[in-house]
């Protein structure tokens, strides 16, 4: 798993797209950030799942889809949705609970979906995405499109039937999806190595007949380029990818939960100290891509589009009681169903 | 013009007129293929769609109803066969807490025309995992229209409904009837949500009937006739959408009522409709409403077991008799 690519220039990628990977990565954490204040702010109700210190897995994957593509996330989505375009105000909106938000104040931080974006959904079940994503890719291979679907899931969903279940499905009929388990150790506080014999995700992958690849996931880059091969290989009908992006969540399980009787310091720290977005900006500088003074408009960028965002979220208004009523089945005619 | 089919090629008729109709429909399931239906409800299909359009799945009932959940938000129209009601809780969360919410969760953003097909009764001697009929755990769950129908008319009208519907549908076909045969129409037709049918106008108690008891309920009222008891049997096809109009005006008329229903008899559709039903009825009420259903056993393998515990024509003329002698 060492990163065989000392110099970001062995990528091929453009200044313009190194910059936009920054961004985006930034614009998650910055997201992230913003859900804790509002929350200690006592603004936002229920539970929010933090991508903190992942952010590199959804940005370096994201970047290989087109807005025709389709992308399933899970409870801990905000990274996904932000990586794959969602509209950052709407969002907030939603995580606040108001009519403004994506989903009218109905879903929450757990639900956030934008189908106009192919973003189909957040998830509050476990490993239920799963089968969506593979049906998606069963849709796109069926209308005889060139799209393709991420399916984004934790390593505690990797033990859900549906992991088995679906990657078995897309392998047998060699659907257009790559599955990303963000293997961040541990379902809320219990350890993946304690309850799983072999805790590499990837070496699954064999059993289903489909290539299975495990990448460093705080490095940027080297999510993008394994996750490019998967993508490619998918488009052009090879079949489905089982990518295992090795990551850490440096908070607790959800906002309200600190993540602290559970995990060694040590562990946490050295994981901590390879944070995706610090290791990056610092290759960045280093290899003098980009300059201190670019980057900090880019994080000032961010910085104000976040604000901006909370700023919309907490001046819309609250939806109406009777909204509760409503959006339970598509009406046709006129007829109205209880 | 009627012909005489079975209630099996009913089921597939309106499968392939729809698939025939509309590119972006297609059929999933176990066995749908090769063997065209574990029940023959899909007979053919496979050598005339090819086998992208008609999908034999492996044994992993939550994960391709998932799958279907990710097709209908794509574009397609999918049409998931689930064995039989029990397997469904197999796949009770992507059924109840997937397919149902998500249209909801999501804000209205999303349409999901997807219709599960399933089977319900027992009476094959299959015992306790292959024998119930759980419909009423679907009708729990606000979000999935569900669809009881009774003869092979009613099934190929409201099947067609049900794949051209642009939300979820439990359709629950009862596997008691698959070799019966029928007389249907020979044009094409469909049949709509929500509209109660009554099978047979009488003055003295309404029988709501679910699925085959429906059947049942008219040959027990054919009966009960000959001894001067008028009964009006209504079928309610959808059991979501009600057709609350029809029912009460019926019971309005008649101040009785009996419900029969295939499930157990704690928890059953029954008493959902009764209760929903009471404010307007509770004045005209000449009796306590009644119910006959399963008896909340598992099903029992030996037949000497199995149909004392079935609701039927016999145990219908029963209830209905003992009702009037009190």
């Amino acid at each position: 798993m060492e990163n065989k690519f000392k110099l970001i220039k062995s990528y091929k990628l453009s200044k313009g797209k190194l910059l936009k990977i920054y961004l985006t990565m930034v614009k998650i954490r910055d997201f992230e950030n913003a859900i804790t204040d509002v929350y200690s702010r006592g603004l936002m109700n229920g539970l929010a799942h933090l991508y903190i210190g992942e952010e590199a897995i959804a940005t370096g994957v994201c970047l290989n889809l087109t807005p025709q593509d389709y992308a399933v996330s899970t409870h801990r989505g905000h990274g996904h949705l932000i990586a794959q375009g969602a509209e950052i105000k709407k969002m907030m909106a939603e995580v606040l609970g108001r009519k403004t938000g994506y989903c009218k104040g109905k879903g929450g931080s757990m639900h956030i979906m934008d189908i106009s974006k192919g973003i189909l959904g957040a998830n509050g079940i476990v490993g239920a995405g799963i089968p969506m994503a593979t049906g998606a890719a069963y849709s796109a291979k069926y209308r005889g499109t060139a799209q393709v679907v991420v399916s984004f899931f934790g390593d505690a969903a990797s033990n859900q039937g549906t992991f088995h279940e679906s990657i078995n499905m897309a392998a047998a009929w060699k659907l257009p999806v790559v599955y990303v388990c963000e293997n961040n150790l541990f379902g809320i506080s219990v350890d993946l190595r304690k309850v799983t014999g072999n805790p590499n995700i990837a070496d699954r992958a064999f059993g289903y007949g489909i290539p299975g690849v495990a990448v460093d996931g705080n490095d940027v880059l080297e999510v993008y380029r394994v996750t490019h091969t998967a993508f490619i290989r998918a488009r052009n009908g090879e079949g489905p990818t089982l990518v295992e992006c090795k990551t850490y969540r440096q908070k607790g399980h959800h906002i309200g939960e600190p993540g602290t009787v559970y995990r060694l310091e040590e562990e946490k720290r050295a994981w901590i100290k390879r944070d995706p977005i610090k290791t990056f900006r610092e290759r960045l500088i280093k290899e003098k891509i980009i300059s201190e003074e670019e980057i900090k408009n880019l994080e000032k960028e961010s910085r104000e589009l976040i604000e901006e965002a909370v700023q919309f979220a907490e001046n819309s208004p609250f939806p109406e009681p009777e909204e509760a009523y409503q959006d339970l089945f598509y009406e046709t005619e006129g007829v109205k169903e209880r | 013009m009627t012909k005489k089919i079975t209630y099996a090629q009913a089921i597939c008729e309106a499968i392939d007129e729809e698939m025939a109709r509309d590119k972006n429909v297609l059929i999933l399931g176990e066995d749908v293929g090769v063997l065209g239906g574990n029940f023959k409800t899909a007979v053919g299909l496979q050598e005339k769609y090819g086998d992208l359009r008609v999908k034999d799945t492996p044994i992993s009932e939550n994960s391709f109803l998932g799958m279907s959940l990710g097709m209908s938000l794509t574009g397609l129209r999918p049409i998931v066969e689930i064995m039989f009601s029990d397997f469904l809780l197999l796949a009770a969360d992507q059924l109840l807490n997937q397919i149902a919410k998500i249209r909801y969760m999501s804000g209205g953003q999303v349409k999901v025309p997807l219709t599960i097909r399933t089977t319900i009764g027992a009476g094959r001697s299959s015992a306790a995992q292959h024998s119930q009929s759980l419909h009423a755990i679907m009708c729990h769950v606000p979000g999935l229209k569900v669809v009881v129908p009774s003869s092979a008319a009613e099934a190929k009208g409201l099947l067609k409904t049900a794949i051209r519907e642009d939300n979820p549908v439990v359709f629950i076909e009862h596997k008691m009837e698959y070799n019966q045969q029928y007389e249907i129409p020979e044009r094409e037709y469909t049949i709509p949500f929500g509209k109660a049918n009554v099978l047979r106008e009488g003055s003295d108690i309404t029988v709501i009937a679910t699925s085959s008891l429906a059947l049942k309920a008219v040959k027990a009222a054919d009966e009960l006739a000959k001894e001067g008891i008028k009964i009006e049997v209504i079928d309610p096809r959808t059991l979501i959408p009600l057709d609350r109009d029809t029912l009460i005006t019926s019971v309005k008329k008649t101040g009785k009522v009996l419900i029969a229903d295939e499930g157990y008899e704690r928890c059953n559709i029954a008493a959902e409709i009764v209760m929903d039903l009471m404010p307007d009825i509770f004045y005209y009420l000449d009796n306590p409403p009644e119910r006959l259903c399963l008896p909340n056993f598992p099903l029992p393998f030996s037949p000497a077991l199995e149909f004392p515990l079935i609701p039927d024509q016999q145990k219908l003329y029963k209830k209905i008799k003992k009702i009037f002698k009190d």
